[in-house]
């Protein structure tokens, strides 16, 4: 379970371009459950789940997962138990390492006997890599000795979402991580995020800008502006609901337009 | 072409390329793994000297090995901590430590600015009983040099290896998974160190004898050495990239032994180096524009005719 509690966030304070990304927000995801995340330009969507990983400290507030206070924990060290994609396919995986040594690296991490830093990969442990590779359906286990560098932008993020959840994290965090590719692969790859939450039962929280996912994906939606949440809707009120239903209550919540192109041209 | 080229030229060359490819594999790991320039380099292969040498002198050849490997350990440290903990941009905090490790040099020697090892026993008067009298020190030198190598292969498949690899390759990736940069960034640049400082040590006892002017330049050598080894050898898998380094080094030595021999004196071996890294790195690029040239004007000929 994810608590974050009264967390703010001011960037460049005390100059003009002082800026308020994370407004008092509160936020709990109770285990298993599958948050999709929408909101303006500039809401504050990716400094939440910056915040949540570490990248920075939050200036107020705590964050709580499982239990346990992250709040001042440094990012690598939160890393074990959260998985995070982002929207930039190269971010994920190291280029100039092979897709076997990727994978060994986001397996050793977390794995038994982390303490041991001279710890190698097992042949055992290869046919593990084998078969979560074939499951992506792309021919990947027959590279596994290619660098990743080679490989396309969809295929990058598939891999990078099979790292991440080689070992189930607490939490899994996407951010908008099927922006950047076409639309076929788009697809895919969300098919496969689906399955992998499913089969795992992972508590995650995505960011989107198409309001189509947003509502038919997962059992909740956040809708964020101006650093707040400003909608949370889930059950059966999310059930009926339209993309218009969607942005009615939008403009309702946060007492202004959407001005998120991307996310209108996606309607 | 017996008389240019001779046995001891060879020999000689060979002798040296190895004992060098040591600081040249210091640079893979920092250089080409870690994607840091890392400046200290000259002091450390002086450090290395001079620690080894004086550690020979009181009848310990084979210690003065682990002294100077921890001395260049200490160096690295103090590199990495400076640009992990405090901020300071990585080329600065080589030419800070290359600077301040001038006067720690000075001190290790005793505060002269040349130590010698003349009646002391070395590692290479040690083994020429063993090896005979002609290859003792080319073998004594490459046992050093492919152990340190199969530990470097050995190293980068670990998961310690592994994170130090992504650390160079990808920043954001590592921030995201659970890996200290800090730490992998230290762990290299020490090992680095340590190599570095291997390599004077070996070099003193070779020469029997250490000058504290000994590692000028020695970045531009050994990044001469590690390019010439990537670009001839190729980098595909990790034992290529190590022992290309290691043939690398060597073919450097023949080329300096070679422009020697066609009687360039030897104070501009430094310009002569130089020239060789230029070239040696700027090839892949020269390559591509001629090729591109080569193109253009098979294009421009084509249009003309049709």
């Amino acid at each position: 379970m994810l608590k974050i509690t009264n967390i703010k966030k001011t960037f460049h304070p005390g100059t003009v371009n002082e800026k308020l990304a994370l407004n008092d927000v509160s936020l709990t995801v109770e285990d298993g459950d599958f948050a999709t995340i929408i909101g303006s330009n500039g809401a504050g969507k990716s400094t939440l789940f910056n915040s949540i990983a570490g990248s920075f400290f939050v200036d107020e507030g705590s964050i709580e997962l499982d239990g346990r206070d992250i709040t001042y924990v440094p990012e690598y060290l939160r890393a074990v138990q959260i998985g995070r994609l982002f929207q930039d396919p190269m971010k994920g995986t190291a280029p100039h390492m092979t897709i076997e040594e990727n994978l060994a690296l986001a397996y050793l991490r977390v794995a038994k006997g982390r303490g041991n830093i001279f710890s190698r990969i097992s042949q055992k442990q290869k046919n593990i890599f084998r078969e979560r590779l074939a499951q992506l359906d792309m021919g990947l286990e027959d590279r596994m000795n290619q660098p990743v560098g080679l490989l396309s932008g969809g295929q990058r993020q598939a891999l990078t979402l099979q790292m991440a959840t080689l070992f189930p994290p607490k939490i899994l965090l996407l951010d908008e991580h099927t922006a950047a590719l076409d639309p076929a692969t788009a697809d895919k790859v969300l098919e496969l995020t689906k399955r992998i939450v499913r089969e795992n039962h992972l508590s995650c929280l995505m960011i989107t800008h198409n309001m189509h996912s947003a509502l038919e994906l997962g059992n909740r939606t956040l809708m964020m502006d101006a650093g707040k949440i400003v909608l949370d809707i889930a059950g059966e009120e999310r059930k009926g609901l339209t993309v218009d239903g969607l942005l009615e209550k939008f403009n309702a919540g946060a007492g202004k337009e959407l001005d998120n192109d991307r996310i209108l041209f996606s309607k | 072409m017996s008389s240019f080229i001779s046995l001891s030229v060879i020999t000689s060359a060979m002798e040296l390329g190895v004992i060098y490819s040591l600081v040249a594999l210091a640079l893979f790991l920092s250089f080409s793994i870690l994607n840091i320039a890392d400046l200290s380099t000259d002091g450390c292969f002086t450090l290395g000297c001079a620690v080894g040498v004086q550690v020979a002198l009181l009848g310990h050849p084979v210690l003065a090995l682990f002294a100077s490997m921890a001395a260049g350990v200490c160096s690295g440290f103090v590199m990495s901590f400076l640009q992990t903990k405090l901020g300071v941009e990585s080329i600065l905090a080589g030419i800070i430590v290359n600077t301040g490790l001038y006067t720690i040099n000075l001190a290790v020697m005793g505060f002269s600015s040349n130590v010698t090892l003349l009646r002391a026993e070395t590692i290479f008067s040690m083994t020429k009983g063993i090896f005979g009298t002609t290859w003792y020190k080319l073998i004594t030198a490459s046992i050093v040099v492919v152990a340190a190598c199969l530990l470097m292969i050995w190293f980068m498949g670990t998961r310690l290896g592994l994170s130090i690899r992504a650390t160079g390759d990808n920043a954001d990736m590592v921030r995201a998974s659970s890996i200290n940069p800090s730490f992998t960034i230290t762990v290299g640049l020490c090992v680095s160190g340590a190599l570095t400082a291997l390599s004077g040590c070996l070099i003193g006892q070779y020469q029997k004898t250490c000058d504290i002017n000994l590692g000028t330049g020695m970045v531009t050598i050994a990044l001469a050495s590690l390019i010439i080894g990537e670009t001839l050898i190729g980098k595909k898998t990790m034992v290529r990239r190590v022992f290309g380094v290691i043939f690398g080094s060597c073919l450097y030595r023949f080329l300096v032994a070679l422009a020697l021999k066609m009687n360039i004196p030897a104070e501009c071996l430094k310009l002569v180096s130089a020239v060789i890294v230029a070239i040696a790195i700027a090839s892949p690029m020269i390559r591509k524009k001629i090729a591109f040239q080569k193109k253009k004007r098979a294009a421009l000929s084509a249009r003309k005719r049709g």
